[in-house]
């Protein structure tokens, strides 16, 4: 990696950590996988099912919130606050600063999710007082939500680089229902013909497939994930980042930092 | 080799919300920068001081002209290792203390590793923060940012250097010590570039002044030749305890100042003046041409066009 992109990706990281609105949400998540701790043991036979369900989506819809709370605010807090007068002033090209400020936020969020899914690990070990052949689907679970992660923050700075704070997290969030539902959406498309079915297999197509990313319920009830599944999805979200990336760098490149 | 050229560099902005139209930022700027020089941008708050910094910088991008520095394109990448930048009233990382912040700031510059620590070390002390530098940046004075400010611009050690208001919001003691570094990298051969207002700070420090009003270019002078401009007056300082009679009538202006009376006069009356002083056995303490100050030509400067005409400089 280009090392300006690293020391920004680093410092950005840093940034992150020592935010403590960062440490409430980490602990709600905990809190919540206790929780599933307490609502699999008044669910007789299918306590593994409620813990890997309720904490995975913990994990996922916390990471998101963090994503898009500290993702909306990467680029635009630091033009408000000028920090970025004197990191462009040196030799930084714009496009470093937001892959940095990009690499920064999603090895944040990988941390925290490991941190979160180790919670996740231990309610499950407390339920079932083993781990079995079948828990390392959770795994692969918990990888698809870190390509969520991807994609969510990739998006959050490309809403950013062209709109306020509040409207890029509204886009993003929207962006994340509307693409947690693209299954449903791509079905309506099939149906739907003429004109509107156009504009529904367009929307369908140019939202992120949250939904091919969550195989929680899937997993919960110990289903394996095909290997084929991982790697488009892996291909997919790479893919997709990069091209909110590359959105979020053609914009910012032509911005005037008034 | 000119340091800063900058050839009919223009700004406009798109303002309004429904029928957006330009308005004008910085109107053509035409202004040559030598190296090792100390350049004073003058202006009033909106002037285009900190519009035409920001152009410099690559941080806003010109509607027309250009701009070279040290005989690069301001767009070309090498530029950047080469200058500092303080903008005004910084604001920096306040999760960072003050030595991070610096070795952050030397990691983006290019510092090579070996030598970073003791390089920030030596900016720490320089601007007197070794002892806070493990206090985090939130918990610092605006006198203490500035410092930072300052110690950040030079840590690469750039040949040029743009201040934006650097004395803006400091106390006597603050002022003093950002004029001290200034003078210092004076002596170290670096080109500096700042803006300011205040123009006592101005006229002690730069060789050379530009004043900026509107967005337009008003007057570019050596700051020796400004001040150094006979009025055609000259002022008398003299014991007495009232006015002498007659002195009036020589076309005085005095001011009676405890038992000592300070007159200006037109130069063609000094001979009038110092005998009328003999004559009466009044004890002369001084007498001085009247020169012009900065303060003059600034104000001249920012007057409207049609009072300025045959005007100095």
């Amino acid at each position: 990696m280009n090392t300006r992109v690293a020391y920004i990706a680093f410092n950005t990281f840093r940034e992150a950590v020592r935010d403590r609105v960062l440490y409430n949400l980490i602990a709600f998540a905990l809190l919540l996988s206790g929780a599933a701790i307490l609502v699999g043991e008044i669910s007789i036979d299918i306590e593994r099912l409620v813990v890997v369900n309720l904490g995975l989506t913990a994990v996922s819809l916390f990471g998101v919130v963090i994503a898009i709370f500290i993702g909306i605010g990467l680029v635009s807090k630091e033009i408000d606050k000028r920090t970025l007068y004197t990191v462009l002033s040196r030799p930084v090209r714009r496009w470093e600063f937001v892959v940095g400020k990009f690499f920064g936020l999603t090895g944040t969020l990988v941390v925290n999710t490991f941190f979160m899914a180790l919670g996740v690990f231990l309610a499950l070990l407390y339920v079932a007082h083993k781990f079995e052949k079948m828990d390392v689907w959770v795994l692969v679970a918990l990888y698809f939500i870190v390509l969520q992660f991807l994609i969510v923050c990739a998006l959050s700075l490309f809403f950013s680089s062209f709109s306020t704070p509040l409207m890029a997290a509204i886009f993003t969030f929207a962006s994340f229902v509307i693409g947690s539902l693209s299954e449903d959406l791509r079905g309506f498309a099939r149906m739907t013909q003429g004109v509107g079915g156009w504009i529904a297999t367009a929307i369908a197509y140019l939202v992120p497939n949250f939904s091919a990313l969550n195989v929680i319920s899937q997993v919960a009830h110990g289903d394996p994930i095909a290997g084929r599944l991982i790697l488009y999805n892996t291909l997919y979200a790479l893919l997709y980042s990069a091209m909110a990336i590359s959105g979020a760098v053609l914009i910012f490149q032509r911005r005037n930092l008034k | 080799m000119a340091a800063i050229e900058i050839l009919d560099l223009e700004k406009s902005y798109l303002v309004g919300f429904w029928r957006k139209r330009p308005k004008l930022a910085l109107r053509p700027l035409r202004l040559t920068i030598e190296e090792g020089e100390v350049f004073g941008f003058l202006g009033p708050n909106g002037a285009g001081k900190t519009t035409t910094l920001k152009l410099l910088m690559g941080l806003v991008f010109p509607t027309a002209g250009s701009a070279r520095i040290l005989g690069f394109d301001i767009d070309d990448p090498r530029v950047k290792s080469q200058i500092g930048f303080l903008p005004e009233q910084p604001y920096f990382y306040d999760h960072l203390n003050a030595r991070e912040l610096l070795n952050y700031y030397a990691q983006l510059s290019g510092v090579p590793a070996k030598g970073r620590t003791a390089r920030v070390e030596q900016m720490l002390a320089r601007v007197g923060l070794s002892d806070s530098a493990t206090v985090q940046l939130r918990k610092f004075s605006k006198g203490m940012l500035q410092r930072v400010g300052l110690a950040q611009a030079i840590l690469h050690d750039p040949k040029l250097v743009f201040l934006d208001e650097p004395m803006s919001g400091l106390d006597p003691m603050g002022r003093r010590e950002v004029r001290d570094l200034i003078q210092q990298l004076r002596s170290e051969g670096k080109t500096v570039f700042f803006s300011t207002h205040i123009l006592s700070d101005a006229e002690a420090l730069c060789d050379r002044v530009a004043v900026i009003h509107q967005g337009e270019l008003r007057g570019v002078g050596a700051v020796a030749d400004l001040t150094s401009q006979k009025q055609g007056k000259v002022e008398i300082i003299f014991y007495a305890q009232k006015m002498p009679a007659g002195l009036a009538s020589l076309g005085a202006d005095a001011r009676v100042s405890g038992d000592m009376i300070n007159a200006i006069l037109p130069e063609e009356q000094q001979d009038a003046a110092l005998e009328l002083l003999r004559r009466e056995r009044i004890k002369l303490i001084s007498l001085t041409p009247v020169r012009s100050s900065l303060e003059e030509y600034y104000i001249q400067k920012l007057r409207p066009a049609e009072n300025r005409k045959g005007a100095g400089v």
